[in-house]
């Protein structure tokens, strides 16, 4: 049908409805187009714009063959207490088919303090982790094959420390750093933007991702140094839009500081890896990853001239939006995850974790955990979803709004541009006010039901307060305390001092590459609140820019 | 509380902080607590710091404070925001700037919403500043809302008056420009670490040329950074370099006998209001009165005569 | 008299969920009150320290992170010792139902779970302010 004929035919269609409309008023609050036709999507060349799998840009996704070959790795992120109990849960995970691991640290571990330390006082433990020193890292990993296992770790501002203590239980373990394979999410400026574990400013941040890259292009090939994360960005609240405009420029801006700290673009490019959220609204969400494919590979190509195809790939771990799974009813959650998963399957996720029914009470029972894991399994083998490559594409709708997601996307980016990029831009507090703008939307359309979420507004019945929650043993911390303390009893200090010492050195010389020292430190069972402690003084801390 | 202000004077910080909150919610014991403190007002040096919004005047005063406290003064700090003209509520974001002070035992910081007052402070700034006064700090930070041009009410308030301005704000500048050239006893140009800072110091020195000539302190222009703490103590020696050029002028003097004079036009016209709303308006007499004045039974101008008769008997 | 219902919104501990205490600050903005929000990672000495500085009527805390056992009645303590005797203080986030008695017993007014209307909120600052 040529476009004049659709263009008569849509026209005759919309009398139609205007006539039903008569009848039968729609629903309110709906942005979308009632339909969408191939008029939605004339400006697409397929070749330019859609391509193939594997092919540039990237829609359709990054490899030729996706989930006909593998499925994406099953991740689920997990941690608690000290790291005895959370090697006893890698290890049921492993046991029940899962594909990789994912380290949960508690917050004294992901803003560099140690559990003695007085600000960490009723937190150790409580929502991931313990970790202090290299020997708490050994137990973590006690007997899980380092040359085997892929594992993800949820640490940002001293990701370097933690990924030297992995490399360190590597050794011991007797596998090369060549060998290990995994990814730190080192991402400091969605920390400042939506997370909040910072510590230093953003200036020495930057600087200790660079020395990542660096060290790791030459001695850690394998080891995904980077996962710029757009999923925290949106639980912060923001739009989807946002979500992966907010975190290409970030992108954007740790690609110009490396490229600007002397690496070549394609010695790192092919090591950053994405993290985004998986959030309810099913086709929106699909036309998101395929938009967000698209950018970054344009991105890489026109803005950074990156030569290599791998440069030019996104590819991504997902996480299913926890903010949309509710207190109320929690069983309901399930259904969430699954449509969630779905729309990650369908939108070409490398790994995926998803979230437990019990959500939003606490952390998740090994029960509910399982649930999240078979609902991957079932999308997997089951639901044929994962069967076909890009299923959705064609869709005039998600055609459609994969052009708007992009497009909306490019002018946020286009806007932080011209505030001097990413870092200036949260500095100014631009982003940070973006997203509590959208969160407070968010906020006033579910209380005035402009959006129903069941069981929250709609739907809701009396329930009896949940049982069977996890809960963390309060005396994690005095134990962990203990163990602390009697670990610095048996180390060498003068080691450790003079590791320190010579670490602080490091820091201010702006050329040396901090690693390598690290990795020292590490080694002599310097803790972490140590080692942060000697770049706290050299560095200084951030200080939040928050304007309500 | 059985006496706030004498508890204040004897050191109570939780009575300095009820006082304020008597006088800017103009609870009945307001009047009496500043009766009792006005005597040991007058000693504190009062610095107004305004400029446009988020130009960094809360980061530079909480270094500015911190300066002081190395020189063993304390500090007392009132943080004016916007209130909402529409829900009559307000967010006081300064005090995030200044959450490291909030642990020194010779600083209080105190927020407060304009509630309705157009000039840049609240009402009853002028008085949190005087019980800040009278609890004893040696140096006490009025932070006015982000101001455009109109809202100078801090000149009035404080003895020096330092304005904040950042570079790169095209042509808001010019407009701001004019309105506060003649309020600026100080001049500090924040986030010098941004571009434009130089050509903003040459435009304002420009201006200050014409307009300056004939005066006998030409206001200093110093660039800072607040957030890295640059510039910070050349600041605090400017503001020392001012207090005493208004002293030896005799200008201080001279600005707080003004200071006296408009607060105590203020007070006597506001109370005048309260007398009217009280025994005029909200008894109904007003009601009467308008419609024999419609009724051309008597005129406005002798209705208005016999009110204030009535009161000042 | 001019009087308005002053809050503090205060994030006590390491926690980093900030989007609930943005949302409620906001929202008691809109309703009318006088917001003060402390940002995050502030301990519970200067909590109660901003409560008596600002004289509010509400101190509101907000924490997920599983800390509030530890820190909501540390917080109690330190803003009664300061002679704070009519604030109100109130707290929200993920927290189980069975620490709720506790939290209760400690002096913390009301507890406001994932799911609560911020108007139900406000409701609750009006009829308990004093
Ligand atoms: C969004 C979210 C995040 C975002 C936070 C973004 C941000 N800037 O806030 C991101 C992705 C960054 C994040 C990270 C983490 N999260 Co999280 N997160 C959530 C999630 C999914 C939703 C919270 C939310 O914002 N909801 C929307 C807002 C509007 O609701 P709300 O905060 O609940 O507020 C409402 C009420 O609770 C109440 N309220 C809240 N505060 C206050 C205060 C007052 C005074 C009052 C009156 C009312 C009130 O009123 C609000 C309006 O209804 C919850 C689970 C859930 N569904 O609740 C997990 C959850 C809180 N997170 C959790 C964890 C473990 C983490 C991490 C620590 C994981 C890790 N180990 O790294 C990190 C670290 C974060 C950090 N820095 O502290 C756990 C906490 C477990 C526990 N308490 O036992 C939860 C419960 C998930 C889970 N089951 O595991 N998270
Ligand atoms: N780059 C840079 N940023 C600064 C500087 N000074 C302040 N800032 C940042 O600018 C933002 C606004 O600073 P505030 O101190 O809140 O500004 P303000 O003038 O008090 O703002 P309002 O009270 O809202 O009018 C914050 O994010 C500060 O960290 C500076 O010298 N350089
Ligand atoms: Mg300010």
């Amino acid at each position: 049908m040529s476009n004049e004929k659709i263009q008569a035919e849509l026209e005759k269609y919309e009398a139609n409805v205007a006539k039903a409309l008569a009848k039968f008023p729609e629903r309110k609050n709906i942005p979308e187009q009632r339909l969408y036709t191939p008029l939605d999507i004339q400006g697409d060349d397929y070749a330019d714009e859609i391509s193939f799998p594997g092919v540039y840009p990237y829609t359709r996704g990054v490899q030729p063959t996706m989930y006909r070959g593998r499925f994406w790795t099953m991740r689920m992120y997990a941690g608690f207490s000290t790291a005895e109990e959370s090697n006893k849960r890698y290890r049921y995970l492993i046991e029940s088919g899962a594909t990789g691991l994912s380290c949960a640290f508690d917050l004294p571990t992901q803003i560099g303090y140690d559990s003695d330390d007085p600000i960490s006082e009723g937190e150790v433990g409580k929502v991931g982790v313990a970790i202090d020193s290299l020997a708490d890292m050994e137990v973590l990993f006690d007997k899980i094959d380092l040359g085997k296992v892929s594992t993800s770790m949820t640490i940002n501002a001293p990701a370097s420390v933690l990924l030297a203590m992995y490399i360190a239980v590597g050794e011991k373990q007797g596998v090369p750093a060549d060998q290990l394979k995994g990814t730190i999410q080192n991402d400091i400026l969605k920390e400042y933007a939506a997370r909040g574990t910072y510590i230093f400013p953003p200036r020495p941040s930057m600087r200790l991702i660079t020395n990542i890259f660096a060290y790791c292009s030459k001695n850690v090939p394998k080891w995904n140094t980077i996962s710029i994360s757009g999923y925290h960005i949106r639980e912060a609240g923001s739009t989807a839009a946002q979500e992966i405009a907010f975190t290409i420029a970030d992108g954007i801006a740790y690609c110009e500081a490396a490229i600007k700290a002397g690496l070549d673009v394609d010695s790192f490019a092919g090591r950053l890896s994405f993290f985004w959220n998986a959030h309810n609204n099913v086709l929106e969400e699909v036309a998101k990853f395929r938009a967000s494919r698209r950018i970054w590979a344009k991105v890489m190509k026109e803005r950074f001239h990156a030569q290599k195809a791998k440069s030019m790939m996104l590819r991504f771990h997902t996480q299913t939006a926890g903010s949309m799974l509710t207190a109320q009813q929690p069983n309901n959650n399930i259904v969430r995850v699954a449509l969630q998963t779905a729309a990650a399957v369908m939108g070409g996720t490398q790994s995926l974790h998803t979230n437990s029914r019990d959500e939003a009470l606490a952390l998740p029972t090994a029960e509910a955990v399982m649930i999240a894991l078979r609902t991957q399994q079932i999308v997997a083998y089951e639901s044929g979803l994962a069967d076909v490559i890009d299923p959705l594409a064609g869709s005039y709708y998600v055609e459609a709004m994969t052009d708007r997601i992009e497009k909306e996307a490019m002018e946020y980016i286009q806007k932080i541009d011209d505030m001097g990029g990413a870092v200036d831009a949260i500095e100014k507090g631009y982003i940070q006010k973006e997203i509590q703008d959208s969160a407070y939307k968010w906020q006033m359309d579910v209380e005035s039901g402009a959006k129903t979420i069941v069981g929250v507004n709609k739907f809701q019945i009396e329930e009896e307060p949940p049982k069977g929650l996890l809960r963390v043993d309060a005396s994690v911390g005095v134990k962990q305390t203990a163990q602390l303390h009697e670990m610095k009893a048996k180390r060498d200090n003068a080691a450790v001092q003079k590791a320190l010492t010579d670490l602080k050195t490091a820091c201010e010389d702006e050329n040396e590459n901090l690693m390598p020292h690290i990795l020292n430190a590490v080694r002599t069972y310097a803790t972490l609140g140590e080692i942060c402690g000697v770049m706290r003084k050299v560095f200084g801390e951030y200080e939040a820019h928050v304007s309500l | 509380m059985e006496d706030i202000a004498q508890e204040l004077l004897n050191g109570s910080r939780l009575a300095l902080s009820r006082a304020i909150t008597a006088i800017e919610n103009e609870y009945d014991n307001a009047t009496a607590i500043m009766k009792k403190l006005y005597p040991h007002t007058g000693h504190a040096y009062v610095l107004g710091i305004t400029g446009p919004p988020g130009a960094g005047k809360s980061t530079l005063t909480d270094k500015l404070a911190k300066e002081y406290r190395k020189q063993g003064k304390t500090v007392g700090i009132v943080a004016i925001d916007p209130t909402s003209p529409f829900s009559g509520g307000a967010i006081l974001g300064d005090r995030i700037r200044m959450n490291s002070l909030t642990l020194d035992e010779g600083v209080f910081i105190r927020s407060m919403g304009t509630r309705g007052s157009l000039g840049g402070l609240s009402h009853k700034t002028a008085d949190a500043v005087k019980a800040m006064d009278a609890f004893g700090m040696d140096v006490i930070f009025v932070e006015t809302v982000g101001v455009g041009q109109s809202e100078v009410d801090i000149v009035k308030a404080a003895d020096t008056t330092m304005v904040v301005l950042i570079p790169g704000m095209g042509d808001d500048i010019q407009a701001i420009k004019a309105g506060i050239l003649e309020i600026g006893d100080i001049f500090a140009i924040n986030k010098a670490d941004h571009d434009g800072a130089d050509k903003l110091v040459t435009e304002l020195n420009m201006m200050l040329d014409l307009d300056g000539v004939m005066k006998e302190w030409r206001p200093p222009i110093i660039k800072a950074v607040a957030n890295q703490n640059i510039g910070v103590t050349e600041l605090v020696e400017t503001f020392k370099k001012h207090h005493d050029h208004i002293v030896s002028s005799g200008q201080l003097t001279q600005r707080r006998t003004e200071r006296t004079k408009n607060e105590m036009l203020d007070l006597l016209s506001s109370n005048i209001g309260s007398y009217i709303t009280r025994n005029i308006v909200d008894t109904g007499k007003i009601d009467k009165m308008v419609e024999d004045i419609k009724a051309h039974k008597i005129d406005p101008y002798t209705v208005v005569s016999e009110i204030l008769q009535n009161m000042l008997k | 008299m001019d009087k308005r219902i002053r809050v503090l919104v205060a994030k006590p501990g390491l926690d980093g969920h900030d989007r609930g205490a943005k949302v409620v600050a906001r929202a008691l903005r809109d309703a009318g009150f006088e917001v003060v929000y402390t940002g995050l990672r502030q301990t519970p000495e200067q909590i109660a320290e901003a409560a008596m500085q600002e004289d509010v009527n509400v101190v509101a805390m907000s924490i997920l992170s599983g800390a509030h056992p530890h820190l909501f009645p540390k917080v109690v303590d330190l803003v009664r010792g300061k002679g704070m005797k009519d604030c109100l203080i109130i707290g929200g986030g993920v927290i189980p139902e069975g620490d709720i008695p506790a939290l209760k017993a400690a002096g913390i007014a009301e507890v406001f779970t994932p799911g609560t209307p911020t108007g139900k909120i406000v409701e609750f600052i009006k009829t308990n302010v004093k």
